[in-house]
């Protein structure tokens, strides 16, 4: 029971969209997954939706690295890398 | 994916839910252009914005869910105050309290001050009490019109709104605690914060001089009510003629600085380049060779009777709408037809202050068929909106000369 009761307590914290908040259906493509983990834990979804489709590449790249050297996400190089080419390839130019 | 259609249609169920005020029929046609977006933000919105009521919100334009961001339609633009369920919404983090008013406290003090106190919102309210009509303008309004677009929250026309302010001066709370000479800026920290833990908190500093303006408040009412939760209840920092970035919500804490205030939100974070536009209040504490805080808001205005592309009859046509500035005051708005290459003075409305919304108005003679409307506002020290976009890279201070065209019939 105690364990049971943790685990639910880990999954509430873990969840990544408010309790009332619409999902956000992206553009389904490789490493859809790793946005919805990563970026969805911090923020909604439209933020991506709404800066589209202005940014190349190298520009979500750089959005990617914001979020990890100025706001602290704890995302590795693996999944930063594909989080950035799933932008670039679905909301950018 | 929702359409321009399905974005009508959530446009007008908004209305249904959100009250009688906008009930009138025609107010849909003009509300669904609202909710259409204002002209040239990023086409991705199209599929993500939709009107959406916010707990004791009328609907609002809503860009993002989480942190809430939304603004507020053109057509909660047609009076000079703004009312507190039409006003927008904006956060930078997502974890935001329900503030109980009853254990709240402002803690007072840094190591630029003689001591500390704490302050509760029924300490507040026995202080003198000030009033103060100002707008409260975000930095980044209208960053979704930037030509290129630059990343960020995309705003239109809405991220700003125009209230009576009332509570305590910032300069009495800091008196209680005094400030040391060698105090250079005043800090403050609101009570929300990141939804990780390594994610910078929200923490914006003033130089003194601006902190001690007896315009600048600590605000416990918004026309005549308490602040609403999404306007930061139970009281927030009012900076009157800076942008809202300064407008602590929330306000839980001010410090008193000897050394300039650092962390994410303050660089690189709302700065603008060196040179780029014609203010005249400075911050000088945090300027560097490349760039310095955003401070005053720039003159600026807005048509807010009708929306581009709107449709008219042919004859006399009113325009009306906004004008606002930094605080020295609107001296004149102007209007031309023939693209701007003769203009004609709008007739000014009611004077709510220096740091209000100015209502303005002019008559053109509409031909059928597309009609050009430009519109240039003027402050008392001579400060003109620009014909071309100032571009910088975080999109701030867009006060490009409006340009709407009317189609007559």
């Amino acid at each position: 029971m105690r364990i049971f009761a943790f685990a639910a307590f880990i999954a509430l914290v873990a969840l990544p969209a408010a309790a009332d908040e619409p999902v956000i259906q992206l553009k389904p493509g490789p490493g859809l997954d790793k946005v919805q983990g990563n970026c969805g834990a911090c923020h909604s979804l439209d933020y991506i939706q709404m800066n589209s489709p202005f940014l190349n590449a190298a520009g979500w790249n750089a959005e990617v690295t914001k979020m990890i050297k100025a706001m602290g996400a704890p995302i590795g190089d693996d999944d930063a890398k594909a989080i950035a080419d799933y932008l670039a390839k679905n909301y950018g130019t | 994916m929702l359409t321009r259609r399905s974005l009508l249609e959530a446009a007008g169920a908004g209305v249904a839910l959100g009250g009688s005020a906008l009930a009138l029929p025609e107010m849909f046609a003009a509300r669904a252009a609202g909710a259409a977006l204002s002209p040239g933000v990023p086409s991705g919105l199209d599929a993500s914005a939709v009107m959406e009521a916010l707990p004791g919100k009328k609907p609002l334009i809503k860009l993002s869910y989480r942190p809430p961001n939304y603004e507020a339609p053109l057509d909660y633009f047609r009076t000079p105050i703004t009312p507190n369920d039409q006003f927008f919404v904006r956060y930078h983090l997502s974890n935001i309290p329900d503030v109980d008013a009853k254990t709240y406290k402002i803690e007072v003090g840094g190591d630029g001050a003689n001591g500390q106190t704490e302050i509760t919102l029924d300490d507040l309210k026995k202080m003198p009490a000030y009033e103060v009509v100002a707008v409260n303008q975000c930095s980044g309004n209208r960053r979704g019109l930037s030509n290129p677009h630059v990343a960020g929250v995309e705003w239109g026309y809405g991220a700003m709104g125009c209230a009576r302010w009332k509570g305590a001066r910032l300069k009495d709370v800091l008196d209680i605690v005094g400030l040391k000479p060698e105090a250079i800026e005043i800090a403050f920290n609101g009570a929300e914060g990141p939804a990780y833990d390594k994610t910078p908190d929200f923490i914006k500093s003033l130089p003194v001089w601006k902190a001690v303006d007896e315009s600048t408040l600590i605000a416990y009412e918004m026309n005549g009510e308490p602040l609403p939760h999404f306007n930061g209840f139970p009281a927030r920092l009012v900076v009157p003629g800076w942008t809202g970035t300064y407008w602590m919500k929330h306000l839980i804490s001010v410090t008193a600085l000897t050394k300039p205030q650092g962390g994410f939100w303050m660089n690189p974070a709302y700065r603008i380049p060196v040179g780029k536009f014609p203010v005249v209040a400075r911050f000088i504490s945090q300027e560097n060779a490349a760039s310095t805080p955003i401070t005053e808001m720039v003159v600026n205005s807005l048509i807010t009777s009708h929306a581009d592309g709107a449709k008219v009859k042919a004859g006399k046509v009113t325009v009306s709408g906004l004008a606002w500035d930094g605080g020295y005051g609107i001296s004149t708005v102007e209007g031309s037809t023939d693209g701007g290459k003769t203009w004609s003075a709008a007739t000014l409305g009611e004077d709510l202050g220096r740091y209000a919304f100015r209502p303005w108005s002019f008559a053109l003679a509409a031909k059928k068929g597309n009609n050009s409307v430009m519109v240039n506002a003027f402050n008392k020290i001579g400060q003109t909106q620009t014909s071309v976009l100032i571009f910088n890279p975080a999109g701030y201070h867009n006060n490009v000369m409006q340009s709407i065209t009317l189609n007559a019939a």
